[in-house]
């Protein structure tokens, strides 16, 4: 497979690239991340080292690697899918039985120089591995079982590594990324509505096997959704992120108490401040008005993505473009359902606001790839 | 392998229309988190805005200044002192143990202080600071600061604590302050805010506590903004509080050190009073016992030692101490029989050495009697057998009556602890507490001081005042407060006729200045001072006929507990009374011999304003009154003790 196969009408080559780069969409994600550098030097009580200066040297990088990915031909990474898959996947093995311990989970491999996290890579490259799955597929045959089953191992084989670590958040996002690409590309309705079902059937049980030999989830893992659903029984204990959290998202009323003014996060009040529960800051200081805004940044970013799905008429590339939106919104949604006490807490970051390296690199050579795609499209 | 181009129209169609269904479904969510955050940050907004200002805000209370509390001279008596204490966070010194080793050549640290620090410390949270070491000295204080790059997390601090700086001196009048216990406040409706500060010191007895309200002052207080773990960010707001009133006490501190210093080792009481206002000039008990060591905990080997004395040196016997008054009860029961009418100051009696009653010897304390005596020779030799039929004449009742307007058997209203009321008999009282009628045998008991009546040294002082005033005069321990003088109440008249309190009055001056009278031997040679006194001695054990017949056993051959109480009431100077004092010497023998001469140093050191000067002493004994007052170890003027004491 090669390059050979794309019938290049017109695709830009050389500095000419440049000007078909949607730099509308890195404006949006930069805009963004600039709300989170502002969010994080206002948590640190305005101390630029602490978060802030950090978050902005590695979305630096992020974004030259981004801009490498983005000038790389389509056809290139297409057809390093493959590869990257595998990769990845012995990645996962390898911090399956080497990796470091943190917060109780094994999931990182430590190089000295930098941690990486298997699992928030996997999240691209299986998207990339089911794209380009789907581009091979005659078209026909998207909805035969058997070929149904391939996709489907594809993404539950790293999941359930991923579940091992133990990582329920990143291992949903898995999942429900994975199904986005399959439904995208046209799998029958019949199978989703089989797997809901099944879905159904596994909460079910998770809640009917509690306290067995045979329960489905750990301990922890309970207390969570236990947290979740009635987060007063314990406002000292395992409620208390969400409680605080909910305080400072509804003190913060309709344009907020103003920056840096927020007493929740720069008293400390709440945990996780500048990583998960970032945007509880933003709502506490910019009310409302800020968060909606936020949403809505969030929401062009979206379009931007589907709109450039819909207009690219490479398979590949549009089930690229529509994997990394629905892996995107994963993130946003589920974050803010969590912070706003409608969703376990299950530990996603907010995507280029939360401080960490991983998922911000992640996003942005996500972000590199849907370029890349935008920059070679057939026209 | 090649393979068809994969842009057919149809395949792209079901793309965007499976894609539009997702961009779809993500609106509706993104819809959803929009209208849930609207219902957190508008409509709930209030309820969470008053829950994030109760996370942050907190008030902190600024105790006040505790009121000074002054003798009559303005000599300090309690006081505050800044105490300095060295406290030690985890945060700031990261190596606790290695620091605290450093201390501890600055300060002394045992290892169980050590012990209680690393313990602290790790059971709060790393920013809160631990006390080290309290009271510190100046020394060690400065050297901590001056090490302090050597000493991280280690914070030299100070604060405000009671101290007593004559300490012995005022120990039973003025009490002591402790830390605020359950217990203090479990009788509280609405306690004062500042009673919640951990280790806030309230006064535990005496003046301390009686006075309290007066000497705590208002609190103050700031707002504070703290973070999640309670550490205190910056403060939003101050209002000071209102220091406590200085008390200005009626006593005079330097008298108070003579007399306490006199009393010695002695388990013994004397009070001196004013008489024309009742203003308590000393009031002392011994032993006494260090209050200081009561503000900084008293270990348990000091408390123990304090609660095992037999000495008893933590009740005021001045005011808790009942003791049978002895022959100085002997002033009531004339006074009682003169008012009513039922002898004169002619009326004589024969004393054989014993009364006969129904069978019953009542003996006279001399058993050869005294033979004719009337009422001024019956005071001067203290004749048991005269008031014994004096007694029998006026009934026990018109004696109680009588002690009571002498001030006997009463609670006198003085902010002092654990008041006792002593006891002034009567045939009701008999039937009420034993179920039993009264006997003649019991008034004559009583017509000597003896059997059921109880008197405290406070109350002998205010009967020997009131004799020598003629007027009811009141006892009080509070000059002024907050500077303001507290009015003094004119007395009224006891209802006695002058003449009869004279023939009492002459015949206690007779006691001391006549040949004959029991306190001869302690009377003052200087005209300008001379006292007029009573002296008892009450027995605690009884005496069997057995015994009697074979010779009553000497008090220095009894053991302590059993010895005669000694006792003793004054007044002078004689011809214009300006001061009475009473003293009780617990078990000490006999009161003219033991109690007498205390009474007279204190009446000389009193009305002379300085040392008693041994040429108004009878010349015999001048040389052993000069060694005994050179022995006293008597305060410089400024409260400090002299040097000698220190090493």
């Amino acid at each position: 497979m090669s390059f050979l196969e794309y019938r290049v009408k017109f695709a830009p080559t050389g500095f000419a690239k440049v000007l078909y780069v949607n730099w509308g969409l890195y404006l949006l994600i930069t805009a963004a991340a600039a709300i989170g550098w502002l969010m994080l030097y206002s948590i640190s009580g305005g101390d630029m080292s602490m978060w802030a200066g950090p978050q902005m040297k590695r979305y630096a990088v992020g974004l030259v690697l981004s801009l490498a990915m983005c000038f790389t031909p389509i056809w290139f990474w297409r057809s390093m899918s493959g590869a990257a898959y595998a990769v990845t996947f012995f990645l996962l093995i390898v911090v399956h039985f080497f990796g470091a311990v943190g917060m109780g989970a094994q999931r990182w491999i430590d190089l000295g120089f930098v941690r990486i996290q298997p699992s928030e890579f996997m999240k691209v490259s299986l998207i990339m591995a089911l794209a380009t799955y789907y581009d091979w597929l005659d078209d026909r045959r998207v909805s035969r079982p058997l070929w149904v089953l391939i996709p489907v191992l594809l993404i539950i084989t790293p999941t359930i590594l991923v579940i091992l670590e133990p990582n329920l958040g990143t291992s949903l996002m898995l999942i429900v990324a994975g199904a986005s690409v399959m439904f995208a590309a046209g799998v029958s309705l019949w199978y989703f509505a089989g797997v809901l079902g099944l879905i159904g059937a596994a909460v079910a049980g998770i809640f009917l096997l509690r306290g067995t030999p045979w329960q489905l989830i750990h301990d922890y893992q309970y207390k969570r959704i236990d947290t979740f659903l009635d987060p007063s029984a314990d406002p000292l204990g395992a409620g208390y992120n969400i409680l605080q959290a909910k305080i400072a998202l509804g003190s913060g009323g309709l344009t907020g108490k103003g920056f840096m003014q927020g007493t929740q996060s720069r008293l400390n009040f709440l945990p996780e401040k500048h990583t998960d529960f970032i945007f509880t800051t933003l709502g506490e200081e910019f009310g409302f008005v800020g968060a909606v805004s936020l949403l809505a940044l969030y929401a062009m970013i979206l379009i931007f993505l589907l709109w450039a799905a819909m207009q690219n008429k490479d398979r590949f590339s549009a089930l690229l473009l529509i994997g990394i939106a629905a892996n995107f919104f994963l993130y946003l949604a589920v974050n803010l359902a969590m912070v706003m006490g409608m969703a376990p807490v299950v530990g996603v970051p907010l995507p280029f606001l939360s401080y960490g390296g991983s998922a911000t690199l992640v996003l942005l050579l996500a972000f590199g790839l849907a370029q890349s795609a935008i920059v070679h499209r057939l026209r | 392998m090649r393979r068809p181009v994969r842009d057919a129209e149809d395949s792209a169609r079901k793309i965007n229309r499976r894609a539009l269904f997702m961009g779809g479904c993500m609106a509706a969510t993104m819809a959803v988190l929009a209208g849930r955050m609207r219902y957190l940050g508008v409509d709930q907004s209030d309820e969470y805005s008053l829950l994030a200002e109760q996370n942050r805000v907190n008030i902190q209370l600024i105790p006040p200044a505790r009121g000074l509390i002054l003798d009559r001279n303005g000599k300090l008596i309690a006081g505050n002192e800044q105490n300095y204490r060295v406290v030690i966070t985890r945060e700031g010194a990261g190596d606790v143990q290695l620091v605290l080793d450093r201390l501890s050549h600055l300060v002394p640290l045992n290892e169980s202080d050590m012990a209680r620090v690393l313990k602290d410390i790790d059971r709060n949270p790393s920013f809160v600071p631990i006390p080290v070491a309290d009271r510190l000295s100046w020394a060690q204080f400065s050297g901590i600061s001056v090490n302090a790059p050597a000493l991280p997390g280690v914070t030299p601090d100070v604060g405000l604590s009671r101290v007593y700086p004559r300490d012995t001196d005022f120990a039973h009048v003025v009490g002591y302050v402790g830390p605020v216990s359950e217990r203090d406040l479990a009788g509280l409706d609405n306690p004062d805010p500042l009673l919640r500060i951990p280790k806030f010191q309230i006064g535990k007895i005496g003046v301390e506590r009686w006075e309290e309200d007066v000497l705590r002052g208002s609190a103050g207080n700031r707002k504070i903004e703290v973070n999640h773990v309670g550490r205190v960010m910056r403060e939003l707001d101050r209002t000071e509080g209102k220091a406590g009133a200085d008390l200005t006490l009626t006593m005079d501190a330097d008298i108070q050190n003579f007399v306490q210093v006199r009393l010695g080792d002695q388990s013994a009481a004397c009070v001196v009073m004013d008489i024309q206002n009742g203003d308590i000039i000393a009031a002392a008990s011994a032993p006494s016992f260090d209050p200081n060591l009561f503000v900084r905990g008293i270990s348990n080997d000091n408390y123990t030692i304090l609660t095992e004395n037999d000495h008893r040196p933590l009740a005021n016997k001045v005011a808790q101490g009942a003791y049978p008054p002895g022959s100085t009860f002997k002033i009531v029961t004339a006074l009682a029989a003169l008012a009513d009418g039922k002898i004169d100051i002619n009326t004589t009696v024969n004393c054989p050495g014993y009364l006969d009653y129904g069978g019953r010897k009542f003996h006279c304390w001399r058993s050869g009697g005294h033979g004719k005596v009337d009422l001024a020779h019956a005071l001067e030799q203290s004749c048991d057998v005269y008031f014994y039929e004096v007694a029998q004449r006026v009934g026990i009742d018109k004696m109680a009556e009588m002690g009571k307007t002498m001030g006997l058997g009463q609670r006198h209203d003085l902010p002092m602890s654990a008041i006792a009321e002593g006891n002034l008999p009567t045939k009701a009282w008999k039937q009420a507490r034993f179920k039993q009628d009264w006997r003649i045998g019991d008034t004559i008991n009583a017509a000597i001081g003896q059997g059921y009546v109880l008197a405290t040294p406070l109350q002998l002082a205010v009967m020997t005042a009131r004799l020598a005033s003629g007027r009811m005069v009141a006892p009080r321990l509070i000059k002024a407060i907050g500077g303001v003088e507290v009015p003094v109440v004119e007395a009224a008249p006891l209802g006695l006729e002058t003449s009869q309190l004279e023939a009492v009055r002459a015949g206690m001056a007779d006691v001391v200045n006549s040949q004959h009278g029991t306190g001869y031997s302690a009377r003052i040679v200087n005209a300008n001072y001379q006292m007029a006194g009573k002296s008892g001695t009450s027995q605690v054990r009884n005496i069997s006929a057995a015994e009697r017949e074979t010779g009553v056993v000497g008090n220095n051959d009894l053991p302590w507990k059993q010895r005669d109480h000694a006792l003793f009431v004054a007044f002078a100077p004689v011809d214009a009374p300006r001061y009475a004092v009473s003293c009780v010497v617990e078990h000490g023998g006999g009161g003219s011999g033991v109690a007498a001469p205390i009474a007279r140093d204190v009446l000389l050191r009193v009305l002379t304003g300085a040392l008693p000067d041994p040429k108004d002493y009878p010349a015999n004994q001048r040389s052993r009154i000069e060694s005994m007052l050179k022995d006293l170890v008597l305060r410089n003027p400024d409260g400090t003790q002299p040097n000698q004491i220190k090493a």
